[in-house]
């Protein structure tokens, strides 16, 4: 059977074998299941899991950056001043990532600059060719670098311009980098900032939609690189109206229909349709149009001007007459992404037509209107192409600077040096601009006026996990706020793209998503060959061709990146011969074909930012992929790249699985399938693929188990010791799970563990476990079960001052104690002679670890500002701040400087914790619980094998959770243990042996002299007899969350007050008080007692002693010399009294006071 | 069991318990859902109906009290505690985790440490070491007291990892590595002349520790792993605790008792069916008895072997045709020793303990 060369299906003789074939067991061609698992690490070692990143900026490095400068807009800047001068754009590179310091490059590691507090840049140069004098000079390239650098561009990690890029496992570690890390974030300012992935609905194509009175209205975002407008039709009154925000009304359809020099009514309805019920609604506004007298193109366009919003910028000269105006709105603003050449209006009034078509048909079918949440909908806008959009307004920014500074130097009536632009070029704005918007996330387009906020954020290094969960989030610009339902709730069409499981509880559930396993996102291709190829397949030109032929129920319409581009008379061919190329590989993979016979369009995309993923193609349902190629597989001669160029597998978009009818396993294809799934659990992402046996959890389990997996501790990376986080928690024993998943495996989980494998009894022991609270066994945390490791990091800059002074570190000074001996003080003991703290050192709060000085004058000039002398500086030691009663270790210190050559020390504290009451820890199952009680091991049950459990688990958990799954992987694990081998719970796995069934598991353990059901005989541990119910056991991994006692324990009998108010300070970090709130002082209000609120609210709180004056009702003072009490408004001390109130209230007297309002106190004998 | 008529049981008390009362007494249930009559009647009058004494005697104790040693090596003993009741049994197994004392390493001094582990976490491991050492020779060192001959142990451990000969030596820090320095430390403290230890003494000297030094039981366990051009340099001193403190100090890995397994054949269980019994045990409690006329006939062949998986009574009219009992006054107790005492040393003591608390409460009582 040939496959590569012909599409099997268009073979005739092969159809003809087939039918007959039907019901012959013997010629039919075998169907046997493949195991195509393989498949998966394949496509993740040729894509990674963070692919769609890597990609979308490679693609910008080298593409898209080069056609930005091309652009006809940026490619040359000219002079107003000098018509013969010009600068002119030849060619732009990206280099290497480098540094220059001290006037030489020097190559930098990403590792590096997270230490350095520097950013991971690379030059950005480009070739000029300009006018210097009378002469035209060029400045070319040499060695891949360009003549002029014009900026740094931060460097995505493992990005086709990183140096991790094309290293072995082995190299990268040497360069101080973790093998398992997956890249696609940029380090900016010593910082990991990934760029979000940003959801938004499709530009250039039309959204049929309903609005809030429920009429049909269609929508178009229209987005080329100059512009971007949205177009929007309405229907008010039965009559469509175009809504567009350069006009200050709706104007009428039918009127821009003329405007567009399309004068005839009957041409505007055939161009609509033929059908009579169209031209019916049509006709309220076909009179609408004639009842304002528009009847020609001229007409029109003067109705449209008056309608044109006036510029606010009055100094701006009147050039243009209204009707000017009008037309270049309807050329520029009005679809914009429609082509118009030479004011020939004809695509677009062909575009207009279908789109009121469409409205049409969804006003007599419901059926038609378009689901804005469909995910073919959506388009996922990558770092690379938001990269590109800030780069373009850099770009243009700089140029426009350029030709003030040009225009400015012409200007002069006589320069002495011959101007040379290459010479005044600032990379500094490129560079600072691209830094910040990735620091700080603002990204600010100005030419399209966006404004966006968060777009990036600090990679979140709490586990491995968080941060491979981070690379695939996706954003959605829906406001957070809104209570709509509809973006939010789960998609079918999301299937196998985005991750039903792991989105976030809260405000944000359901617009912030995640990337499946085996997503791709695509990136833009080159639209000219496909048009020539589309039309040399016979698609017909829309210029030749009148409404009624375009209309006409024999052909279909081809529809290239939301463009019209003709019809084609069989579509079905015309699908099937692009597709047939795509396979074999002679346009590119992801190009989509999706022919919709509802709407008679064939739609083809080659555009970025669609989701697609891998499928396996199948011939009348018989999977292309056989044995033989699995096995060349395994033995390494094919790569998941020659599964795709022999055609075997294909990737498809949301909208072309509309198109096709794809089997989940081989076994259920029938005739009519077309494609085969790859494996079912694909369509969890990274998060929820940790979980064993998901399908049979209560979904919501598996939706916290994905919000705390990134919780949990454990393994961050291979380099986790040679980081210098903020904050860092390591598990001391992170063990790998005994239960895993084939998800797990493919992204090393297995090798960054976050978790232990606990022995769980469920069981109720002590009444100290209700509420999901755990029992742990003493012994097991002795022995190291759930110790951790938390690391935090401390800074200090040596600053430089104005006047060439600057910070020092100086060894601790000595002081004489009691009998005279000259010793260290106290507080500086862990100091090493340099000043800085001993690496092993215990480290109490209040101790210096840096035993800095500053000069007391930073302003004024000194005379040798390096040598001034002790007593001119002032000490600013840093002292460690920790919780009270724990002492910490120096782990590491780090003496480093920045590119701005800030030197910086960077002291690195470890504290070691074992669990305590209260510590958080969770199951994979959605389970958290805090720890209820520790009990000693001689109390706990214990089996006849003498096993004793670790934690003990309250039955309660289960009846209302449902999680099935951890009840398995309690049984997977018990067998694990004793078979020694791991087991497997991958999702939907058991009809491919992905995952273990009960009866396997059961059968293993009753192999091993357990009962089937995994309850054990236990004995208790106090009274030494038998439990009256077998008990479940087993092992289970459990996690332990960043959620401990030790960071959260607060109580204040006294201490700090603010000052303002007097009152006591608020939160833990500033030892506060604890509220007694509102509804607590209603209480104590109902319970009558009145002296309990008056301690609780005023005596404890802020209590003040005032002076009022009992005739002017003003407050006095107390002299404290003379012993007496004065008002100072009557100048006399006669009648005051004094009296108790809340310092706030005296404040308040007092701010009032201030202005001009009078607060009296009339007093009254008690 | 076949439940009992009213009218077949015995009018009048026969000062013998009815059978199905002394089943409950002395035997645990264990049905496939759950398990029965698990308790041990405590109560003297508990049977005062009957007209049956239910106190516990001295000298019946005395007599029916019996212990069988089934198998000892040098780490685990296995025997047999016949006629005691679970209280007792389950005391001994408490004293033996939690109270029998023996020496583990508690303080660590690190003079260096280049390695990846850090010091706590090193220590941690180290005090997790078990000791070969008798912890009876020793006292229990409290706070306040100086570190002397007598109460502490301390260990040595310097390595350093280097390259040599393209081979990488000392990659792993094994316990084997920790030596004993029996004339106390060799570190002093700082701006004096003394000591982290002041031993009167070398421990050599001491007839005990003469002939067999003070190491790790275990040469093998791995501490830490380095690369060359890092070293440790440590020393540990190890003192006497209890594993009630922590459980570095419990002298066994585990100590257990279970029930002496009774399987009963309720009917007899023939042909087929005798087959089908054999085949559901993964643990061969049951054989298969040929019968004249090639009938079979199942037979409990070794009850001791039973863990209880209860696949026996499993399935349709199982649970009539057999029965897992647990014995109740009869202990199968188990003791895996660390490798400080043998396990019938530790077992011994755990003995003396329990007297010794008696002791104490019959001085506190008088």
């Amino acid at each position: 059977m040939v496959i590569n060369d012909v599409d099997v299906r268009e073979d005739p003789a092969w159809l003809k074998k087939h039918k007959t074939g039907k019901g012959q067991a013997l010629e039919a061609p075998v169907k046997n299941a493949v195991d195509k698992f393989q498949l998966l690490p394949a496509f993740l070692k040729v894509r990674g899991l963070v692919k769609q990143h890597i990609d979308s900026f490679n693609y910008f490095v080298n593409c898209e950056i080069k056609k930005i400068i091309h652009a006809k807009a940026n490619e040359k800047i000219t002079s107003d001043v000098d018509p013969n001068y010009y600068i002119k754009y030849l060619d732009i590179y990206v280099g290497k990532p480098s540094l220059e310091q001290d006037y030489m490059v020097e190559s930098i590691t990403p590792q590096q600059c997270r230490l350095r507090d520097i950013t991971y840049a690379a030059p950005i140069s480009v070739d000029i060719e300009y006018t210097r004098g009378k002469e035209i000079v060029s400045r070319k390239s040499k060695q891949g670098q360009g003549g002029v650098v014009i900026g740094r561009m931060p460097i995505m990690l493992r990005s086709s311009r990183c140096v991790l890029t094309g290293k072995t496992e082995a190299q990268v570690a040497k360069l101080g980098e973790c093998p398992l890390d997956p890249g696609g974030y940029f380090v900016v300012k010593g910082t990991e900032k990934v760029i979000l992935i940003q959801e938004q609905l499709s530009k250039n194509r039309i959204i049929i939609d309903t609005d809030s009175s429920g009429c049909v209205a269609a929508s178009v975002t229209s987005s080329t690189h100059e512009r971007k407008s949205k177009t929007n039709f309405l229907v008010k009154h039965e009559r469509i109206y175009v809504r567009l925000n350069t006009f200050t009304d709706d104007v009428p359809i039918i009127v821009v229909f003329k405007a567009m020099g399309m004068e005839s009514d009957q041409e505007i309805v055939q161009l609509v349709g033929r059908d009579p019920r169209y031209a019916g609604i049509l006709t309220p506004s076909l009179q609408e149009c004639s009842s304002l007298g528009v009847y020609t193109e001229n007409q029109a366009l003067e109705y449209l001007g008056t309608k044109v919003k006036v510029m606010q910028k009055a100094w701006m000269k009147q050039t243009k007459s209204k009707v000017d105006e009008a037309r270049d709105i309807l050329q520029n603003v009005f679809l914009a992404h429609v082509p118009v050449k030479e004011y020939n209006f004809r695509q677009k009034c062909i575009y207009v037509g279908v789109i009121l078509r469409r409205m049409l048909e969804a006003m007599m079918d419901p059926s038609f209107v378009d689901d804005k949440d469909y995910v073919g909908n959506k388009r996922l806008e990558l770092a690379g192409q938001l990269i590109a959009l800030l780069f373009e307004d850099l770009f243009k920014r700089m140029n426009s600077e350029i030709k003030r500074l040009v225009d400015s130097t012409f200007a002069k009536p006589n320069r002495s040096t011959v101007f040379d632009v290459a010479k005044v070029i600032r990379p500094d704005m490129l560079s600072q601009g691209l830094e910040h918007a990735i620091s700080s996330g603002n990204w600010t387009v100005k030419r399209f006026r966006m404004e966006r906020k968060g777009v990036t954020q600090v990679v979140s290094r709490l586990s491995f996990i968080a941060a491979l969960g981070h690379m695939t989030r996706i954003s959605s610009q829906f406001e957070k706020t809104r209570k709509v339902s509809g973006p939010r709730a789960l998609q079918p069409s999301q299937w196998g793209m985005l991750c039903p499981c792991d989105t976030p509880e809260g405000e944000a559930c359901g617009l912030t998503k995640n990337l499946a396993l085996m997503t791709h996102v695509t990136t833009d291709e080159e639209e000219g060959p496909l048009i020539n190829l589309c039309t040399t397949l016979g698609v017909e030109d829309l210029s030749m061709l009148t409404g009624d032929e375009i209309n006409s129920t024999k052909a279909y319409m081809v529809i290239f990146n939301g463009l019209m581009l003709g019809v084609h008379r069989r579509p079905n061919w015309f699908a099937n011969t692009l597709r047939l190329l795509r396979r074999c590989g002679k346009i590119g993979e992801f190009v989509s074909i999706f022919t919709n016979p509802k709407q008679r369009c064939v739609y083809v995309a080659s555009d970025g930012g669609r989701v697609c993923r891998p499928l396996v193609i199948a011939d009348q349902g018989i999977s292309r992929v056989k044995e033989h190629h699995m096995k060349e597989l395994k033995d390494g001669f094919r790569t998941f790249d020659d599964f795709l160029r022999e055609g075997l597998v294909e990737y498809l978009d949301v909208n072309e699985e509309n198109n096709t009818l794809i089997a989940l396993y081989e076994s259920e294809a029938t005739s009519r399938t077309t494609h085969i799934e790859i494996e079912p659990f694909t369509i969890l992402g990274v998060c929820a693929g940790l979980i064993p046996f998901p399908h049979h959890n209560q979904s919501p389990r598996n939706t916290y188990q994905c919000a705390m997996g990134k919780q949990a501790m454990g393994n961050i990376a291979y380099n986790q010791l040679c980081r210098m986080d903020t904050l860092l928690y390591l598990l001391v024993y992170p063990q790998r799970p005994l239960l895993t998943t084939r998800s797990i495996e493919l992204v090393k989980y297995d090798k960054l563990g976050a978790g232990q494998n606990a022995t769980v009894a469920v069981m109720s022991y002590s009444g100290y476990d209700i509420e999901d609270a755990i029992v742990m066994n003493k012994s097991s945390l002795d022995r190291g079960f759930g110790r951790c490791i938390v690391m935090k990091k401390a800074s200090a800059p040596i600053k430089k001052y104005a006047n060439r002074t600057s910070d020092r570190i100086v060894a601790p000074r000595l002081i004489a104690d009691k009998e005279g001996c000259l010793r260290v003080p106290d507080r500086a003991q862990i100091l090493d002679y340099d000043g800085i703290g001993g690496v092993g050192e215990i480290i109490r709060p209040g101790d210096i670890y840096i035993n800095k000085e500053s000069p007391i004058n930073t302003r004024d000039t000194v005379p040798n500002p390096m040598a001034i002398p002790d007593s001119a500086y002032k000490p600013t030691p840093m002292t460690y701040k920790g919780p009270p009663g724990e002492c910490a270790i120096v782990d590491k210190v780090l003496l480093t400087s920045n590119d701005e050559q800030q030197f910086m020390i960077k002291v690195l504290f470890r504290h070691t914790r074992r669990p305590e009451i209260g510590d958080k820890f969770s199951s994979r199952h959605g389970q958290k619980g805090v720890c209820g009680t520790i009990v000693q091991q001689e109390d706990f049950p214990f089996s006849e094998r003498g096993i004793c459990p670790d934690l003990i688990m309250n039955p309660h958990g289960f009846p209302s959770r449902m999680t099935i799954g951890k009840m398995i992987e309690l049984l997977g694990g018990k067998a694990g243990v004793l078979s020694g081998k791991f087991h497997y719970g991958s999702a939907f796995g058991e009809p491919s042996g992905h995952a273990d069934t009960v009866e396997a598991i059961s059968a293993t353990l009753v192999k091993h002299g357990f009962s089937y059901c995994g309850k054990d005989f236990l004995y208790s541990g106090i009274t030494g007899n038998p439990l009256q119910s077998y008990i479940f056991m087993g092992p289970i991994y459990y996690q332990k969350l960043k959620h401990m006692v030790l960071d959260k324990m607060h109580a204040r009998a006294s201490g700090p007050r603010m000052v303002l108010t007097r009152q006591p300070t608020e939160g833990r970090s500033r030892e506060g008080g604890l509220r007694l709130g509102e509804m607590e002082r209603d209480c104590l209000i109902a319970h009558g007692s009145s002296m309990l609120l008056l301690e609780r609210l005023m005596i404890s709180s802020d209590q003040f002693v005032v002076q009022v004056c009992t005739k002017c009702g003003l407050l006095g003072h107390h002299n404290h010399k003379l012993r007496m009490s004065f008002c100072s408004t009557c100048r006399n001390g006669e009648n005051i009294a004094t009296m108790k109130l809340p310092y706030a209230c005296k404040l308040l007297f007092q701010e009032l006071q201030s202005m001009n309002i009078v607060p009296k106190l009339d007093l009254a004998e008690a | 069991m076949a439940p009992t008529s009213a009218l077949d049981m015995p009018d009048m008390p026969s000062g013998k318990l009815p059978p199905h009362l002394e089943l409950q007494r002395t035997r645990v249930i264990c049905a496939a859902d759950a398990a029965a009559h698990t308790e041990s009647i405590q109560y003297s009058g508990a049977y005062a109906l009957s007209r049956i004494d239910n106190s516990l005697r001295l000298r019946e104790f005395c007599d029916n009290f019996r212990v069988e040693v089934f198998s000892l090596n040098e780490d685990d003993i296995e025997f047999d505690m016949i006629g005691i009741d679970a209280a007792i049994a389950n005391a001994f197994r408490r004293i033996l985790i939690a109270e029998v004392p023996t020496m583990a390493i508690e303080k660590v001094f690190v003079a260096n440490n280049t390695s990846v582990i850090q010091e706590e976490v090193l220590a941690h491991r180290l005090g997790l070491v078990p000791l070969k050492v008798d912890p009876r020779l020793f006292e229990y060192k409290s706070e306040s007291d100086l570190a002397n001959e007598k109460n502490t142990i301390v260990l040595k451990l310097d390595v350093v990892c280097s390259r040599q000969d393209g081979r990488i030596k000392n990659a792993t820090v094994k316990s084997e590595q920790l030596q004993w320095l029996p004339n106390g430390s060799e570190y002093q403290i700082e701006k004096t002349s003394k000591t982290y230890t002041s031993f009167s003494c070398s421990q050599e000297t001491l007839p005990a520790l003469k002939d067999n030094p003070i190491a790790s039981r275990y040469p093998d366990i791995i501490l830490a792993k380095l690369r060359p051009g890092q070293c440790i340099e440590l020393e540990a001193h190890a003192v006497k605790g209890m594993g009630k403190t922590h459980a570095k100090w419990s002298p066994v890995a585990t100590a257990r008792y279970r029930m002496l397994p009774e399987v009963a054949l309720l009917e007899n269980i023939r042909d087929s069916l005798a087959e089908e019994l054999v085949e559901k045990c993964p643990v061969n409690v049951f054989d298969i008895e040929d019968l004249s006329r090639g009938r079979k006939k199942a037979v409990v062949a070794r009850p001791r072997d039973c863990t209880l998986c209860r696949e026996c009574v499993l399935g349709d009219g199982w649970d009539k045709r057999v029965q897992i009992r647990r014995v109740k006054e009869h202990f199968i107790f188990s003791v895996e020793s660390t490798g400080a005492l043998p396990p019938d040393v530790l077992f011994l003591e755990s003995v003396k303990i329990l007297e010794e608390k008696c002791q104490r409460l019959l001085v506190e009582l008088s």
